[in-house]
């Protein structure tokens, strides 16, 4: 397969203002390659994200998404990050009900110093979706 | 007519009873053996009933097989399984087959036993089944509607001494006998200083009471009790013992402690005597009476 | 307060086969306090169900709602022209709430999304314990404000049985024996005499099923 015709799939990515969004900017800055896959929501804080967003992404068409959120311990609002983690379970397992499966969907944590984190874990989830295949429901 | 078992316990003899676990199904062979075997070496054998919520031949089944053979049987009677209609019933039955003698219990809650979707009764619980059996004695129903022909029992009740906390234990045990339970049978007790602690207690009230004694097997089965039976206490010293001896010899252990300490209780006079729960051991039963002298 | 949880997903697709237009009503009280059948539940339940639909090819009308309360009629009417363009409505109120509606509209189905478990309050976040079971024959005034009907497993009503444990109920070791509550509460209290004191067997008429209360 080239890299013409190869699926491209598309991504969105909620990032804590704090930290991933600031990663995702230092990636920039220090010139870092990472697909263009990714579309990027910035949020005050990974706990605000709802199930809700989430599934409204997947009903417009999202192949995969994932929300970015600080280290474990480093939420900017002490909790969000370990709340936002907990509606990541659920919304993993309601995927997997619905038929769409759980890996189109994942939490990470990093902090706002780690552009190179934010490139891999925008590299990883492109690989992950593009193995996946286009969103069933893509064009529904 | 033999002595019942209340004139027993009241002519101040050392009192020993013992149970029998009814089968699952019909098959009575090893139950009817226990009992050939037990009858004559104890004062009265109890029948479990559904016992740990474990659904069995009844009770009232196993007790009339007793009365059969020429025992004297002890009912237990739990509210777990029947509504007041039920239990009444059943003490009026079991009464014109001759039986006389009844533990009133509560019963273990259903989700430790083999049907954990039923419904838990308990529409009564153990006092107010003794306030039962009083009421039905004095010829009336629990309704206030009279009996035609009423009943007579020697109404027992359990305790464990050993209950952390033991103040509310302690409470509930002065409520069954208010409630009109003349004997106890406890729960095992394994250290027997806590037990002359509880025995101080009860001793203000006049009630007899036969201290729970159930075989260990090994030091395994010691520590698996302290762990997950609530109410038991197996000293330290007693799974030490237990350990020590070679592999195959747990069981002769058990029986050389259960014998040391009814020796123990009946020659200090700690309490009335003892209640030997061998659970599936049964054989070994004659056995513990021999070596503690009995 | 009514505590509900939502039944699997799997259950109300199921019960949901056939329907074309439906209504995934929530219920604004307490359901929607327990996190289980208000607003955002209503959009979450209806967004899966669409993604189910669209994965499997079906296009079916799911319209969301919730009202301030299902278990009053006064409360239905803001429905009513809603309920002529469905089939079914998912009703994300507890036992109660999908009874009411469906009085209110008995031309319609009117499914369950929730499976009703207890009266109860929130202990902890994301924790909801029981209190109350109706019994209609309240005793709190002897039991230092603990019920023993509800939180003892076999509703006890003359002290802890022999499973209680160190404090713990032996069906479950998250649960507090009630009885041991009971009498910690009464001895700080100075009024130990209650616990000793005899309560005879439940009066079962006190709430005779179905219950009807008329005021007067």
């Amino acid at each position: 397969m080239t890299s013409e015709n190869q699926f491209e799939p598309e991504i969105i990515a909620f990032s804590c203002h704090y930290c991933a969004y600031a990663a995702a900017d230092l990636a920039g800055i220090m010139r870092l390659q990472y697909p263009t896959n990714i579309k990027l929501i910035k949020l005050p804080c990974s706990g605000t994200v709802d199930i809700l967003h989430i599934l409204n992404a997947f009903e417009q068409g999202a192949d995969g998404v994932f929300v970015a959120g600080c280290l474990r311990g480093g939420c900017h609002f002490v909790e969000g990050n370990n709340r936002a983690e907990r509606r990541i379970e659920r919304a993993k397992d309601i995927l997997d009900k619905v038929g769409l499966g759980k890996d189109r969907l994942e939490m990470f944590f990093m902090s706002s110093s780690e552009g190179p984190r934010f490139a891999e874990v925008a590299r990883e989830m492109t690989d992950r979706i593009r193995k996946l295949g286009p969103s069933p429901i893509r064009g529904v | 007519m033999a002595e019942s078992f209340r004139d027993v316990l009241n002519s101040g003899k050392f009192v020993i009873t013992s149970e029998i676990g009814p089968p699952k199904g019909t098959n009575l062979e090893k139950t009817l053996h226990h009992i050939d075997l037990l009858k004559d070496k104890v004062d009265a054998l109890n029948v479990t009933d559904n016992q740990s919520s474990v659904m069995r031949y009844p009770s009232l089944g196993g007790c009339i097989l007793i009365k059969e053979r020429g025992g004297e049987a002890i009912l237990q009677m739990t509210c777990r399984d029947r509504n007041r209609l039920a239990l009444q019933a059943d003490i009026l039955f079991a009464y014109t087959r001759g039986i006389r003698n009844i533990l009133c219990l509560t019963g273990d809650s259903i989700p430790v036993g083999d049907h954990k979707e039923a419904k838990g009764v308990f529409d009564l619980e153990s006092v107010q089944l003794i306030r039962m059996v009083r009421t039905m004695e004095s010829g009336t129903d629990i309704g206030g509607n009279e009996l035609n022909g009423a009943i007579e029992f020697y109404p027992g009740a359990i305790v464990t001494p050993e209950a952390n906390p033991i103040e509310p234990q302690l409470h509930k045990f002065k409520k069954k006998v208010a409630a009109g339970a003349e004997f106890f049978q406890t729960q095992a007790v394994y250290d027997l200083g806590n037990f002359r602690n509880f025995m101080q207690y009860a001793r203000q009230f006049n009630v007899k009471i036969l201290a729970g004694i159930v075989l260990l097997v090994s030091a395994r089965m010691a520590k698996f009790m302290n762990d997950n039976v609530p109410g038991i206490f197996v000293p330290q010293e007693l799974i030490d013992e237990l350990a020590g001896v070679e592999k195959g010899k747990g069981l002769q252990k058990g029986v050389e402690i259960a014998a040391r300490m009814i020796r123990t209780i009946k020659d200090e006079s700690i309490c009335d005597g003892v209640h030997i729960m061998a659970i599936g051991k049964e054989e070994i039963v004659p056995e513990i009476l021999a070596i503690a002298g009995l | 307060m009514i505590v509900a949880k939502q039944k699997d997903l799997e259950v109300i697709v199921g019960m949901l086969q056939g329907y074309e237009r439906i209504l995934v009503l929530g219920c604004g009280t307490c359901t929607a306090i327990c996190l289980t059948g208000g607003d955002r539940e209503v959009g979450i339940l209806a967004s899966s169900l669409r993604l189910a639909d669209k994965v499997s090819g079906k296009n079916r009308l799911l319209k969301e709602h919730t009202v301030e309360r299902q278990c009053e009629w006064e409360f239905l009417d803001e429905i009513n022209d809603q309920v002529k363009e469905v089939d079914a409505i998912l009703s994300l109120g507890c036992g109660v709430g999908v009874q009411a509606i469906s009085e209110r509209f008995p031309d319609i189905p009117v499914l369950p999304g929730l499976d009703t478990l207890f009266m109860g309050m929130p202990q902890e976040e994301s924790v909801w314990v029981e209190r109350c079971s109706g019994c209609g024959n309240c005793i709190l005034d002897k039991t230092a404000g603990i019920c023993p009907v509800t939180r003892c497993t076999k509703g006890l009503l003359n002290g802890p049985c022999g499973g209680t444990n160190n404090g713990k109920c032996e069906v479950d070791p998250e649960k507090d024996c009630a009885w041991t509550l009971i009498y910690q509460r009464l001895e700080k209290q100075g009024k130990l005499e209650l616990f000793d004191e005899y309560h005879p067997p439940r009066n079962f008429q006190a709430v005779v099923r179905p219950g009807r209360f008329t005021i007067k």
